[in-house]
């Protein structure tokens, strides 16, 4: 029997997180032995832990460790404005920004006429309960400048049109953006949006 | 193998993590799939939207690999599609019939140039859903399921055609009809190229189309359902028909 084995096993389950490959997962998992005591068994420690504790916040879909997380069990978060995202990351590239105070609302993908993504696989009847249950009156659609995202955001507009002031985020020249280097798309939306100074 | 042509994205699959299989639909190679290396990189992935014009080189060792693409962005239709709800559906609609009713490496470079003037019009409201009409009734001629509405399938008449065969596709007359009226569908005089192309008269003529396109396209693929995305599209349609 090799001696080896469990390393080559945690290898090849370390090559298939995003990111990584057999190469790197090697690396990782030789410098993860190299620093056994300070990196190896916190880690492990944690995952287990996280493993264990990690599910979908029942209100938002945000990921945590308790049935509702931080934001919405936050009250000082309860200021009358939703923001829906696609997914978690979407969510956490917000909370990074830091301008956002209000509670998130997780959609879980976007609708897809290619790969036949109806409304009903998406959150969309909790978001339009959400609205009624939790006194919203702004909800933001922060969904991707994609076909999908925006074509998501135009079904969730009709389903709570009039009943919400309903907002979208700016579309346009990114912050130190050239417009030399610019698609013709990009350019397009900047140029629709454009606002007076 | 190798080739080089210029074709309109109608959609892309993630592949692994950083390729996409593209699907183009080109005018002397038809709806032809590749993998595209690099398509989530930030300079490439926001010209990927369906509807873009792209210039593609596909290569592959076998003419039956799935190959490899390399593209250059031509123009994007996207971003003038995205503010407009009807725009949006109806680009999504095109991109998903196309996907949905035209066999992968089969040339259609008649439905490919009238995709390509239909989608030119994106940012042209008032002209798009007429336009698109056209494009669906082309749609089913090239997939072999042409409506014939010249003249009266059974009096052979040109004149006074009212119905459409819900089977054959053929016009009626209302002398033809006879009791049979309630059985046919109505022909809007907008699909033998009569009438004032009133936004009414398209959508009654959607629903003749859309009939087709159900029972008999979608029919004939295996009866598979027809793609939400055409549904939505009339649906928004018809809510600007009704003011809202």
């Amino acid at each position: 029997m090799s001696s080896t084995r469990d390393i080559d096993a945690l290898i090849e389950m370390m090559a298939k997180l995003p990111g990584l490959g057999p190469r790197s997962a090697r690396r990782a998992v030789l410098h993860l032995i190299r620093k056994r005591a300070q990196l190896f068994t916190p880690l492990a420690d944690l995952m287990h832990t996280v493993a264990a504790s990690a599910r979908e916040c029942l209100n938002c879909a945000n990921v945590g460790t308790s049935d509702i997380c931080d934001i919405c069990a936050s009250e000082k978060r309860a200021n009358g404005q939703l923001c829906v995202v696609e997914d978690v990351a979407d969510l956490w590239a917000m909370e990074r920004a830091g301008v956002f105070k209000g509670r998130y609302h997780v959609l879980g993908g976007t609708l897809s006429a290619l790969d036949a993504i109806g409304p009903d696989e998406l959150r969309i009847p909790k978001l339009v309960d959400r609205v009624t249950t939790e006194d919203i009156t702004e909800v933001i659609l922060a969904l991707n400048a994609t076909v999908d995202g925006q074509t998501t955001a135009h079904y969730i507009a009709d389903q709570l049109e009039d009943r919400v002031t309903l907002t979208s985020l700016a579309q346009g020249v990114p912050i130190g953006g050239e417009l030399d280097y610019l698609d013709d798309g990009t350019i397009t939306a900047a140029l629709n949006a454009r606002k007076k100074l | 193998m190798e080739w080089r042509d210029q074709g309109i994205l109608l959609g892309l699959r993630r592949h692994g993590e950083s390729s996409a299989i593209l699907d183009v639909f080109t005018p002397d190679h038809g709806r032809h799939a590749g993998v595209l290396r690099g398509a989530t990189s930030r300079k490439i992935a926001p010209v990927l939207q369906p509807g873009a014009q792209l210039d593609v080189a596909w290569r592959a060792r076998l003419e039956d690999h799935i190959g490899t693409y390399t593209v250059e962005p031509v123009r994007s239709r996207a971003a003038a599609a995205m503010g407009h709800r009807l725009a949006l559906a109806g680009l999504n609609a095109v991109c998903a019939l196309l996907s949905f009713a035209l066999a992968e490496r089969e040339a259609h470079p008649a439905l490919y140039a009238r995709t390509e003037r239909l989608l030119d019009l994106l940012d042209q409201p008032d002209l798009w859903p007429l336009a698109y009409l056209k494009w669906e009734v082309a749609l089913l001629e090239e997939t072999g399921f042409a409506l014939d509405l010249a003249r009266c399938a059974v009096t052979g008449s040109s004149r006074d055609l009212i119905y459409v065969s819900p089977r054959t596709g053929r016009a009626v007359s209302a002398s033809g009809a006879g009791e049979w009226a309630s059985r046919l569908l109505p022909l809007p005089p907008i699909l033998r190229g009569d009438g004032d192309g009133e936004d009414a008269e398209v959508l009654q003529a959607f629903q003749v189309t859309g009939h087709f396109l159900t029972n008999v396209l979608a029919h004939d693929l295996g009866n598979r359902p027809l793609p939400e995305a055409r549904a939505r599209f009339v649906s928004h349609f018809a809510r600007r028909v009704d003011g809202l």
